[in-house]
């Protein structure tokens, strides 16, 4: 088991899988198939270019990632796929968060009250190390273990 | 309620506390919070008051954002300068699509588009055709000065303003960007600053003719990630601004650099403004170093993925213009087919091509000869967003073309260099 600690932004505990991208996660490209099925329970990554995540599930995972990136939707997609109860549980970032995470994950709590968790500057470690599938807990200070 | 980090004006303050409204609170609490998570230590007022919305389709999928613009709209909140908006999905008229498409399109996709746009109307939306993804493009008029302080979203309109306009934006996400700018406000961090525009990364260009702007934009895109290239050896292939051609260039590659990466902000030395007014300055100490020669590119361009079902299959549409062209773009790519079909015999193209523009300048180009050259040659002009027509799932597995590298990215159509594109249109070649 490994433990990292890092910036808490939206705190909470977990405990569940790791799914990750080891590479910018490009929240449209990657939610967009799975949301706009009206029917949809479940978010498969649908992102042609993510090696790591094409075709995984994330849906209540732990999203384990450097920073997401692309169209400026994304903060809209997630605020969506969090009140449509589809989000990644928690999203723990290698690096700063970005601007547009962040947004939709304020968006979420504020106007949604969907409190998912959030914590960066995991370090490069943090992505080095977790797998997708590894089981994953995530303490209220920040701290995350892994294995 | 939610104890900001930063410092607030009193007015700030009583907004936050909800002395003028639950919701403009609630709003207020969004763009503070934001602000505080990347150390702003105050907001700032916009200079370039206009907005510009990245949510212009009224998909289905899209369920907590109704209620939230019922929710301003009730409480009486519009944007005090007005807004452009993200180009519309649907144009019919223009885009054939089958009777199943069309079923898809109007009953589980774009079913809310009318309700939507009545909702952006009621919010300050400044005319019934301001749809594009290109708005600064001086035909559209929303085109913010340098040094402006804006609240806008679309990552390649943001990259555009930043840029070549050298306008204050940062990478605002969808809803917060309109909280930005019916507040009059946007917390001063990133691309805000004097700092945040500091470029990480020297790119240094060594190629033997002027690049793709896609492809360059892509490979820059994927490396830097969200990091500030400064770009050098560029300068040869491109005119000075406000040169048509070098807007045209600099506009497909900041949406490469943006949708391939998170790019929001690039300098091109002796081009955009403050590369010209500051040079190497701009550079941190310590900045990156990535080469961009003719293999290097090659290498990009070979690893995208194709993902048509069936790879040989001959192309059902071909897309020009995400984002929406220039029009000296469109006149170019009259030339071009007009040229290609006298070279290859043909009267009319060969693959349903479809051109993408602002409805400003569609009007512009319609009113020139130029425009029946472009219509003879059987060519659509349509003012929608490509990409949410490929969202459709039955038009989006058709095999689509596209010279767009932010549309690859975002859907399964296949990018081709323009001459590459060109030469399957006009028949020249198979795709």
């Amino acid at each position: 088991m490994k433990e990292f600690k890092g910036r808490v932004i939206f705190g909470g505990t977990y405990k569940g899988a790791a799914a990750v991208s080891r590479q910018g996660f490009n929240t449209l490209a990657s939610f967009e198939k799975s949301a706009l099925s009206k029917r949809c329970k479940d978010i498969v990554i649908s992102d042609q270019n993510n090696r790591d995540l094409y075709g995984v599930s994330v849906t209540g995972k732990a999203l384990c990632l450097p920073m997401t990136i692309g169209s400026t939707t994304g903060g809209m997609v997630i605020q969506t796929v969090a009140s449509r109860g589809l989000a990644p549980t928690a999203w723990l970032f290698a690096s700063d968060i970005d601007s547009l995470a962040a947004s939709g994950i304020v968006l979420a709590r504020v106007w949604n009250n969907v409190p998912l968790i959030a914590i960066d500057r995991l370090g490069a470690d943090f992505l080095q190390e977790v797998k997708t599938g590894d089981p994953i807990e995530i303490k209220e200070d920040g701290t995350i273990r892994v294995g | 309620m939610y104890e900001p980090q930063m410092t607030l004006t009193d007015e700030e303050k009583k907004i936050l506390a909800g002395q003028e409204g639950k919701t403009k609170a609630k709003m207020m609490e969004c763009l503070v919070r934001y602000g505080d998570l990347f150390g702003a230590q105050r907001l700032l007022p916009l200079t370039h008051k206009k907005g510009h919305f990245v949510t212009s389709f009224g998909v289905n999928m899209l369920k907590p954002v109704y209620p939230l613009m019922d929710e301003l709209i009730a409480a009486g909140l519009t944007c005090p300068e007005g807004f452009t908006v993200d180009p519309r999905p649907l144009d019919y008229q223009n885009v054939k699509v089958g009777p199943l498409e069309k079923f898809v399109f109007d009953r589980f996709m774009y079913g809310e588009q009318a309700h939507y746009e009545e909702q952006l109307r009621k919010i300050g939306l400044s005319g019934k055709d301001d749809f594009t993804c290109a708005c600064y493009l001086k035909e559209v008029g929303n085109t913010p000065k340098e040094g402006d302080i804006l609240s806008w979203a679309e990552s390649s309109a943001v990259v555009y303003a930043n840029s070549a306009l050298g306008a204050r934006c940062n990478r605002n996400s969808g809803i917060l960007e309109m909280f930005g700018t019916i507040l009059g406000k946007a917390p001063e961090f990133g691309f805000l600053t004097d700092a945040g525009r500091k470029a990480t990364w020297k790119v240094l260009v060594k190629t033997a003719k002027r690049p793709e702007a896609q492809i360059l934009g892509s490979a820059i895109g994927m490396k830097v990630m969200a990091e500030v290239p400064y770009v050098q050896g560029l300068e040869k292939y491109l005119k000075p601004l406000p040169d048509e051609d070098t807007i045209g260039y600099l506009k497909d590659f900041g949406a490469a650099t943006a949708s391939n990466g998170a790019v929001g902000l690039y300098h091109i030395a002796g081009i955009t403004p403050e590369a010209r007014r500051l040079g190497e300055t701009l550079l941190v100490p310590e900045a990156k170093t990535y080469l961009i020669d003719d293999a290097e590119l090659e290498r990009v361009y070979a690893s995208y993925p194709l993902m048509w079902k069936h790879p040989h299959a001959k192309a059902h549409k071909c897309f020009i213009g995400c984002p929406h062209l220039t029009l000296k773009q469109l006149f170019d790519w009259t030339d071009k087919m007009t040229a290609g079909l006298r070279e290859t015999g043909k009267k009319r193209l060969v693959i349903d091509s479809v051109f993408t523009t602002a409805p400003a300048v569609a009007e512009e180009f319609k009113a020139t000869p130029k425009y029946q050259e472009f219509a003879a040659t059987g060519a659509h002009l349509s003012s929608i967003c490509p990409l949410m027509y490929t969202n459709n799932p039955i038009a989006g597995k058709k095999p689509i073309m596209t010279t767009s590298n932010k549309l690859r990215t975002y859907s399964m159509s296949r990018y081709y260099k323009d001459a590459e594109a060109l030469a399957i249109i006009v028949g020249k070649e198979k795709n």
